[in-house]
């Protein structure tokens, strides 16, 4: 019951939050270099192919008006069609967000493979050079330009060694070999950072519950070290580790319009950057919207997970 | 660049932690390699015209794309610049763009933080709203599309950057206030009847500088990056001047042919981003009760 | 005995598997196309597309000259202001409905009232379509035009399904139905584009290939990359820079033909205030002596371009061959500099983001201050440069035109008092009397001695610096036989097989 009130102020939010980022990016378009009408029109530039254009798309209308008529459309669940190549945006939306999608999750198992069992040696280590090491790494992963590290990686396994492709993404449906190791180095290449974000949290929150007092009860136990770590100490602190997870999930989404830039992967960043190189109004503020409406929902995935774990933060709602 | 005196009208309490902290800091070793790696950058930015061999925008089109030499120790670009005289230049590019962006959200998010926080109502409502929205927005995105939107340029790059970056610290200073809105000394110099301004100022601001220096260590190192990403896509720097970014953008064309021109950019960023990160954390660990 | 009966199984084996294998070709487009109708295509890539699904009154041979396609032939009035096509007899568009008169007389009116119609300007001319009996139409034109013809080789000349254009309206371009060797099958934004064979074309025999699929793939690392792997069978306008790794693929080939357009930087001699600097003609001679083409071909793109100096390029039948490239020159342009009173000559360059003509413009200032000329690089967005020229706010901009198959496309707007592209503003009644009279001759001989006469004209005064020809490359796996590069950089399927 709590949970649905929660749930549904949350949601009530959303709506408030959305209508302003609907606003803000209408109005920022505005100050987009070139018009777009003239853009479209191509070489030759006939006004009359401009001016069409300008009355297909409201160009020629006030902004509050183009404003009006694009929200009333998006509200109906239609975001217009693509300037450039007239296909209905919701099919671009639809083709590109599985794939940035699928780049998430692989890159978020990557994250997880590295992140939490080094933050659990690092945290059981606490100290030595293992736990250096591990923090050295974290904060490289951190550091490091996502995009540089993919022309590294690029250069390397697909220019010297031939190993693996630079790009040509296939979807898995079409080929699910070549789809993974077409994934394979932006997957880790998007991974890296939030694997350094995962190893810290994880290692955290490993130091907090491995000080807990059942974890000391188990240990006054004899129970064996491993058991200790992995099932009292690791089983607690996994909590705060997958809400953390999900957040950063909602940023790797993000995180991935280099990362398909470099890979040439035609996802949801690349059509952002696409979108905004060919003036496609609609394309862009779709993006933006969406992408938007899915890191808010993200976070409140987030937080539900959260609220759902901890019984105390349930009792007093 | 205002805050200055204020940090001198600091009540007691606050001087003397700043005082701990920087001896906090001075007894971590990683994080004093990387400040002394950070002043090593400026130094570099600072002394770019000396310690260039060359121009970093002399084009010589008859020794284009050279393997590194004792000439050209690592190696020309695209048009014959040296590289090693860019990467000497761009250091300025990329810590201005880490810097300014910085600022440009300190120096607006102070006063609508303190606004927000500290009046309430229907101001606060309003900024948080608009700043919700901002925040719902991934970082590099909000970037992108406003530096698509002013037009490419360094400048419009760190004006974006800082203007992605400002809803954090909106966030930041309004939460720090709310928190302190209500600690004893505040509500003391309320009662002894200070005005509004005066307490905001003397007595919520400086509290507030910790948790702001921990936030602007991190986020000249993402601004860093940031600029990198923009040039990349073309969107930053604008040639034929220098910066870290825009010369992975021209290196990605020849990479098979010209890798040097790749490797050297990247490895700055990489350098200054660690340095600043490494540097974020000791003063998080100085600054930040929480952690000591 | 044994070895005989397994290699008869495995023939019994493989038969039923080749009888049916599908050939697949494979493209990789350079850009995603926007719609797929050819009275609102603007992009270059939809051409590669549209060679496929739709046919064209005319085409252009390798050589540029224009042979009937869904026509059979044509004849011009003695005014030149009307001309007669006969129509190719029996050819059915995609969806069954018969090719005649009529389609033609509709898919022009199309062209023209459509809104938001790319190929009005083309054909503007044509003031009306009479269909003198099924099989025969004749355009009748407000002013002589002989290069109209050269406009029905491309988009304006494409014909689609009179019925299917009726219901599907402007949603065409996501259905469209023409009368081409291959059929739209389906298209996966940003993803593919999907065409296969049409069983009755009318033509069938000379198109092996059963299915093709386009692929965007705007990273030209990548597409190298899946060229390479076996993925692609071809890619278009292959980047010079990507040559090398082609060339030394035993698996590839590649092939280049010079473009019909070509890179250029119009000067402004008297568009508005900002004409002053490069009004005098000496001064923008000194700055065309001032660059050296040739180097500046091998720098930047690894002298795989082509010099150029004229609207055509060398290797066209129409470049006047009296008028080589001019060799460079500094202390003659150094001389003009000061008879023009101008020695110390300081102008700004407009240039777009984009790498080629932004590493150009870096040598190109290189060169130029060797003759003592401050050249300023400006960087603007490229639509915002094109509206900036067109206003006359600028010196010299850096941009570039496609080309057309006709010489008259490549020039007349540009170099005409009234040209709707003459941004310089540049204006010479005896080059506007010549060029207008090449309109009105049929005769390419005649026409070629006009052109040349025009351009002798035009040389003199430099209203703008024609810098080079790009070679169309395109990128082939060693699997494909029976291909021929056309200028136009537009893949003919016809005879193209894939073993």
């Amino acid at each position: 019951m709590a949970l649905w009130l929660y749930v549904a102020r949350r949601l009530a939010v959303l709506v408030p939050t959305l209508f302003f980022v609907s606003v803000l990016i209408f109005s920022l378009q505005q100050l987009l270099p070139g018009d777009a009408a003239v853009a479209l029109a191509g070489e030759e530039n006939d006004p009359a192919a401009v001016a069409a254009i300008r009355a297909r798309y409201h160009l020629d209308r006030p902004i509050p008006v183009q404003y009006g008529l694009w929200l009333g459309r998006v509200l109906q669940g239609d975001f217009g069609e693509s300037l450039r190549s007239r296909i209905p945006v919701r099919e671009l939306l639809a083709s590109k967000l599985p794939v940035t999608i699928e780049l998430a999750l692989c890159s978020m198992a990557i994250a997880l493979l590295i992140g939490i069992p080094a933050g659990i040696v690092s945290a059981v280590r606490k100290g030595t050079v293992v736990d250096a090491a591990a923090n050295l790494l974290a904060l490289s992963g951190l550091s490091v330009p996502h995009f540089w590290l993919g022309i590294m990686l690029i250069l390397l396994f697909a220019v010297r060694l031939g190993w693996l492709p630079a790009s040509g993404y296939v979807t898995p449906w079409e080929d699910l070999g070549r789809n993974l190791t077409t994934i394979l180095l932006p997957s880790f290449v998007l991974g890296t950072g939030v694997a350094g974000v995962m190893m810290r949290h994880t290692r955290s929150a490993m130091l907090q519950t491995l000080g807990a007092d059942y974890v000391r009860t188990a240990r006054s136990k004899s129970v064996p070290e491993r058991l200790v770590v992995l099932k009292h100490a690791l089983r607690n602190a996994l909590i705060p580790i997958i809400t953390l997870g999900a957040i950063e999930f909602g940023r790797l989404l993000s995180g991935a319009v280099l990362t398909e830039q470099v890979f040439a992967i035609p996802g949801f960043g690349k059509l952002l950057v696409d979108g905004v190189f060919n003036r496609d109004y609609a394309v862009v503020q779709a993006v933006v919207l969406v992408s938007a409406g899915l890191y808010v929902l993200l976070n409140l995935g987030a937080d539900i997970l959260y609220f759902l774990a901890n019984p105390r933060l349930r009792g007093s709602t | 660049m205002s805050a200055t005196p204020v940090v001198f009208a600091a009540p007691a309490v606050a001087v003397g932690r700043r005082y701990k902290a920087a001896r906090q800091l001075a007894r971590r070793p990683a994080a004093m390699i990387a400040l002394a790696v950070v002043l090593g950058f400026v130094l570099v930015a600072l002394a770019a015209p000396q310690l260039a061999p060359f121009d970093p925008t002399a084009i010589d089109y008859r020794a284009i794309r050279k393997a590194p030499s004792a000439a050209h120790p690592l190696g020309t670009d695209e048009v014959g610049r040296d590289v090693l005289s860019r990467l000497l230049w761009g250091a300025r590019a990329s810590l201005l763009a880490g810097v300014i962006p910085v600022t440009i959200a300190v120096a607006l998010s102070v006063p609508l933080g303190l606004l927000s926080g500290y009046l309430g109502g229907w101001v606060d409502g309003l900024i948080m709203r608009i700043n919700d929205a901002m925040l719902s927005i991934p970082f590099l995105i909000v970037a992108i599309a406003l530096a698509a939107f002013l037009g490419p340029g360094l400048g419009n790059a760190m004006i974006a950057i800082g203007i992605a970056a400002l809803p954090t610290f909106v966030r930041l200073v309004r939460g720090t206030v709310l928190a302190i809105k209500t600690e004893e000394y505040v509500e003391a110099a309320q009662a002894l009847g200070c005005s509004r301004r005066r307490v905001a100022l003397r007595h919520i601001l400086p509290n507030t500088l910790p948790a702001l220096f921990i936030q602007v260590s991190i986020t000249v190192a993402a601004a860093i990056i940031a600029e990198a990403s923009l040039s990349f896509l073309g969107l930053g720097q604008q040639p034929p001047a220098p910066s870290w970014g825009s010369m992975l953008n021209a290196a990605q064309r020849y990479l098979s042919q010209a890798p040097w021109m790749a490797l050297y950019p990247g490895l700055m960023i990489f350098g200054i981003v660690m340095a600043l990160n490494v540097l974020g954390d000791g003063l998080r660990d100085a600054l930040d009760p929480r952690y000591q | 005995m044994r070895a005989i009966l397994t290699a008869l199984t495995a023939i019994l084996l493989l038969l039923p598997c080749s009888a049916q294998a599908q050939s697949v070709l494979r493209i990789g487009l350079n850009d995603d196309p926007d719609a797929l109708d050819p009275t609102i295509s603007r992009a270059y890539t939809g051409r590669l597309v549209f060679a496929a699904l739709c046919d064209k009154l005319f085409d252009v041979t390798p050589d540029l000259k224009i042979v009937p396609q869904l026509a059979t032939g044509f004849e011009w009035a003695a005014d030149r202001k009307s001309i007669v096509i006969k129509l190719r007899p029996g050819v059915r568009f995609q969806d069954g409905e018969p090719f005649n008169a009529e389609a033609v007389r509709f898919n022009i009116e199309r062209h023209q009232t459509t809104p938001g119609s790319f190929r009005k300007s083309e054909i503007g001319e044509i003031q009306s379509v009479d269909v003198v009996n099924d099989l025969t139409v004749r355009l009748n034109l407000s002013q002589p035009l002989v290069p109209l013809l050269a406009a029905l080789t491309d988009r304006a000349g494409m014909m689609v399904s009179p019925k299917a254009a009726r219901a599907l309206g402007d949603k065409l371009g996501t259905q469209p139905v023409c009368a081409g060797p291959y059929r739209f099958v389906q298209r996966v934004a940003q993803g593919k584009i999907v065409v296969e064979r049409v069983a009755d074309y009318w033509d069938k025999a000379s198109f092996a290939v059963d299915r093709i699929e386009f692929v965007p793939i705007t990273d030209s690392t990548s597409r190298l990359a899946s060229l390479r792997s076996g993925d692609l069978h071809m890619i278009e306008r292959v980047s010079p820079t990507d040559l090398a790794e082609i060339r030394g693929d035993a698996k590839l080939k590649v092939v280049g033909v010079p473009e019909l357009g070509y890179q250029m930087i119009p000067l402004n001699v008297a568009n508005g205030p900002k004409s002053k600097a490069l009004a005098d003609a000496r001064v923008r001679r000194a700055i065309e002596l001032a660059i050296d083409r040739d180097t500046l071909i091998q720098t930047v793109f690894a002298g795989e371009y082509i010099p150029g100096n004229q609207f055509v390029s060398p290797a066209s039948p129409f470049y006047n061959a009296k008028v080589p490239v001019a060799k460079r020159d500094v202390a003659r342009a150094r001389q003009l500099l000061r008879e023009a009173g101008q020695p110390s000559l300081a102008f700004t360059l407009i240039v777009p983001p984009e790498r080629d003509r932004q590493e150009a413009a870096l040598i190109l200032q290189a060169m130029l201050a060797e003759a003592g000329i401050t050249m300023t690089i400006q960087s603007q967005e490229n639509v915002t440069m094109l509206q900036a020229g067109r206003r006359g706010d600028f010196e010299a901009y850096f941009t570039f035109w496609s080309g057309r198959p006709d010489p008259d496309g490549n020039i007349f707007s540009f170099t005409t008092c009234k040209g709707a592209q003459n941004d310089s503003h540049y204006c010479n009644p005896e080059v506007d009397a010549l060029l207008t009279r090449a309109r009105q001759v049929a005769d390419p001989g005649e026409r070629k001695k006009l052109y040349d006469q025009a351009t002798e004209l035009i040389q003199r005064d430099v209203p703008r610096l024609i810098l080079w020809h790009r070679r169309v490359f395109t990128g082939l796996s060693a699997k494909i036989q029976g291909f021929t590069p056309y200028p136009d950089g537009i893949i003919r399927f016809r005879g193209l097989r894939l073993n």
